[in-house]
């Protein structure tokens, strides 16, 4: 063995070595980043994650006097793509409340199944079985929580003309007894009323 | 109970779940049907001279020669026995039955066949004295009366009738009940004297009046004086003008475990709507004579399709779905009509219907000819007749109970969707204030709502008797 063959020898295993040793680190990055505990303080500027990405997005609320919906703007998380976004928007109409001189018209506690969209532009808006279970019922409340979820979708979603809500994963006649869920529901601007918007 | 020429038969019926079923063993032995179960379909077939049903355990529904009619309920396999609802027979078996066949639910009647078999609905309209029975034979027939002391004898030339009689008797008049032959009415008289009757023609039927007046002054009343006074008392007129409103459907919402709104106070909103349906009902069918069905009669759950079911079975001609509101602001108050928004779907299903009719043939010769529109959007061709409707229910509840920031609305309210006549909802108030709570449990504002629905009725049909 010549010794230009070991040094040649000895700079390969240096480098293999190396590269083994960047990789590992890399995994090992990779692999707890997201289970660490991510406060500002902990970590160099450099290795902040970027901060999460927001739409201003249009959401639903009751008027003062419980006879409308309301568009208020609010920003809701950015998804990378329609659906991501449409999940991203039901959630924040489920979940924030409202500002303080309107009221919610979604029962709290009413949680996201899931999000999907068809081939034909209908979306799919899967709730968790706890809205129908709050509901007060009634024709007027049952029609607020109803187009506050299918305007939501449909003002901010323009490739998304028609919403269909289900409950528990399956299609449902109504929430509380009285607005047809059967099919998909176009946008209604019949119930919202544009004097309070934030 | 089955109506043939032959006679009256019982038809054994159980009780499932609040269904009223009967066993296929039974509608081959009273119909001459042949019943197969088909084990690789998982249903039951019933056939008749080439002609089959096919009802299914799994789906409230029954294919008749491939066309799917709805049922309230699927068929039941019970020990080694199939049942199905009654409304098979009605539903299902007739459309491959050689004669017809009708089911009258309310009535417990099945009539197999061309039978003559007018609704006779007797009612005591004052006690007086003198009292004053009415009897309204709908479609009209000719009938007559005798009096032997203690009653009156009421014979309709009919081949059966189908009788709705008053509970309790009234006045000079202790019961009115069914005879013996399945034709004759028996009115039992207390200290009467014979009746004074007359005869006179209603929409679509015949009424006869009994003014009875009580045992010592039946010498001295007005014998000679009203009836030879008009040139000749009209003989029963059978070409009536045509009955633009002869049955309505009450629909009290929610029901069973179904609670609907509730108030602060305990008000529920299941049992409100059936407390005013009940009020409506009374006040319409004792004032109108207009034939008033409820899709309940008790706290049970019935579905949206069952309670349109009942209203196009029954062939009505208004159906008027009760509700009680509720918001998430307590402030809001004041009832509040609907009838139903169109999506696009149901405007085009609407268009179709009224571009594309089919004819059929008519027992007995003849065509007639039909609109074709699907099922479950059969409210769409209505839609301009429930606006009217509507309306009228909104002006008249408007001085009766107060009314909500949007009193008249189009929303799409699932129990209209399928209702194949004229039809509006109404919220009658928001359980959710207190205070309309309150006043919605009394008796002042369910008859306040109650007289509604009657002045709408009255000014609705007037609407449809104007129409060409």
């Amino acid at each position: 063995m010549t010794r230009r063959t070991i040094i040649s020898v000895v700079a390969g295993a240096l480098i293999v070595g190396l590269a083994a040793w960047a990789l590992t680190r890399g995994l090992e990055r990779l692999m707890t980043a997201p289970a660490e505990p991510t406060g500002p303080d902990k970590r160099p500027a450099a290795e902040q994650p970027a901060p999460v990405r927001h739409i201003t997005a249009t959401l639903f609320y009751g008027s003062q006097d419980g006879q409308a919906l309301v568009p208020v703007q609010r920003e809701v998380p950015f998804g990378e793509t329609p659906v991501a976004q449409g999940r991203q928007i039901v959630q924040a109409q489920l979940t924030q409340p409202p500002p303080s001189a309107l009221v919610a018209v979604v029962p709290p506690g009413s949680t996201l199944r899931n999000f999907y969209v068809t081939e034909r532009g209908d979306a799919f808006v899967d709730l968790g079985p706890e809205i129908v279970a709050s509901h007060p019922g009634g024709s007027a409340a049952e029609l607020l929580t109803v187009y506050a979820i299918v305007n939501a979708v449909t003002a901010n979603l323009p490739a998304i003309a028609r919403v269909q809500i289900l409950v528990d994963g399956k299609e449902v006649d109504t929430l509380a007894g009285h607005v047809d869920l059967r099919r998909p529901l176009q946008r209604n601007e019949a119930f919202v009323r544009q004097d309070g918007t934030e | 109970m089955l109506l043939t020429r032959e006679g009256r038969r019982p038809v054994p019926t159980i009780l499932q779940s609040g269904q009223e079923l009967v066993a296929l063993d039974d509608v081959a032995k009273l119909f001459q049907v042949t019943v197969r179960e088909d084990t690789l379909a998982g249903g039951v077939t019933v056939s008749y001279k080439g002609r089959s049903v096919v009802a299914s355990p799994d789906q409230p529904m029954a294919s008749v020669n491939g066309r799917l009619v709805s049922l309230p309920s699927a068929a039941v396999r019970i020990g080694n026995r199939w049942y199905v609802p009654v409304e098979f027979l009605g539903r299902a078996l007739a459309p491959i039955y050689d004669v017809p066949i009708e089911l009258r639910k309310p009535s417990r009647l099945v009539i197999v066949g061309t039978l003559r078999v007018p609704r006779v609905t007797a009612r005591i309209d004052s006690v007086g004295p003198p009292t004053r029975v009415t009897i309204d034979i709908v479609p009209a027939a000719p009938g007559s009366t005798s009096h032997d002391g203690s009653r009156v004898l009421v014979r309709i030339d009919a081949d059966a009738i189908d009788a709705t009689l008053p509970p309790q008797g009234g006045g000079l008049v202790e019961q009115i009940r069914t005879g013996d032959q399945p034709t004759v009415l028996v009115v039992q008289l207390r200290g009467a004297g014979p009746p004074n009757v007359s005869t006179s023609p209603i929409g679509g039927g015949s009424r006869m009046t009994l003014d009875i007046p009580a045992a010592g002054t039946q010498t001295t009343p007005e014998p000679p004086a009203p009836l030879p006074a008009e040139p000749a008392p009209p003989p029963p007129q059978l070409t009536t003008p045509r009955v633009a409103l002869a049955t309505m459907v009450i629909d009290p919402g929610h029901g069973g475990e179904e609670s609907g709104a509730r108030g602060s106070g305990g008000a529920i909103e299941k049992q409100l709507t059936l407390d005013v349906a009940r009020r409506a009902k009374t006040l319409i069918e004792t004032r109108l004579g207009i034939r008033v069905l409820l899709t309940r009669e008790d706290d049970r759950r019935v579905s949206p399709d069952e309670r349109a079911a009942a209203a196009n079975n029954s062939k009505a001609d208004v159906f008027i779905s009760l509700h009680a509101n509720a918001a998430f602001v307590p402030s809001v108050s004041g009832a509040e009509v609907f009838y139903l928004s169109l999506d696009p779907e149901m405007e085009a299903a609407r268009r179709e219907a009224q571009s594309q009719s089919a004819s059929l043939p008519v027992l007995g010769g003849g065509w007639r000819s039909i609109d074709v529109i699907r099922w479950d959007m059969a409210q769409a061709r209505h839609v301009e007749s429930s606006a009217v409707l509507a309306q009228l229910l909104e002006e008249e509840l408007r001085s009766r109970v107060p009314l909500g920031p949007r009193p008249l609305q189009q929303a799409p309210q699932r129990v209209l969707v399928g209702v194949n006549m004229p039809a509006a909802l109404i919220e009658m108030a928001y359980l959710s204030n207190a205070a309309q709570a309150r006043q919605a449990a009394s008796a002042e504002f369910q008859t306040g709502i109650a007289q509604a629905i009657y002045d709408t009725v009255l000014r609705f049909r007037s609407h449809l008797e104007a129409q060409p």
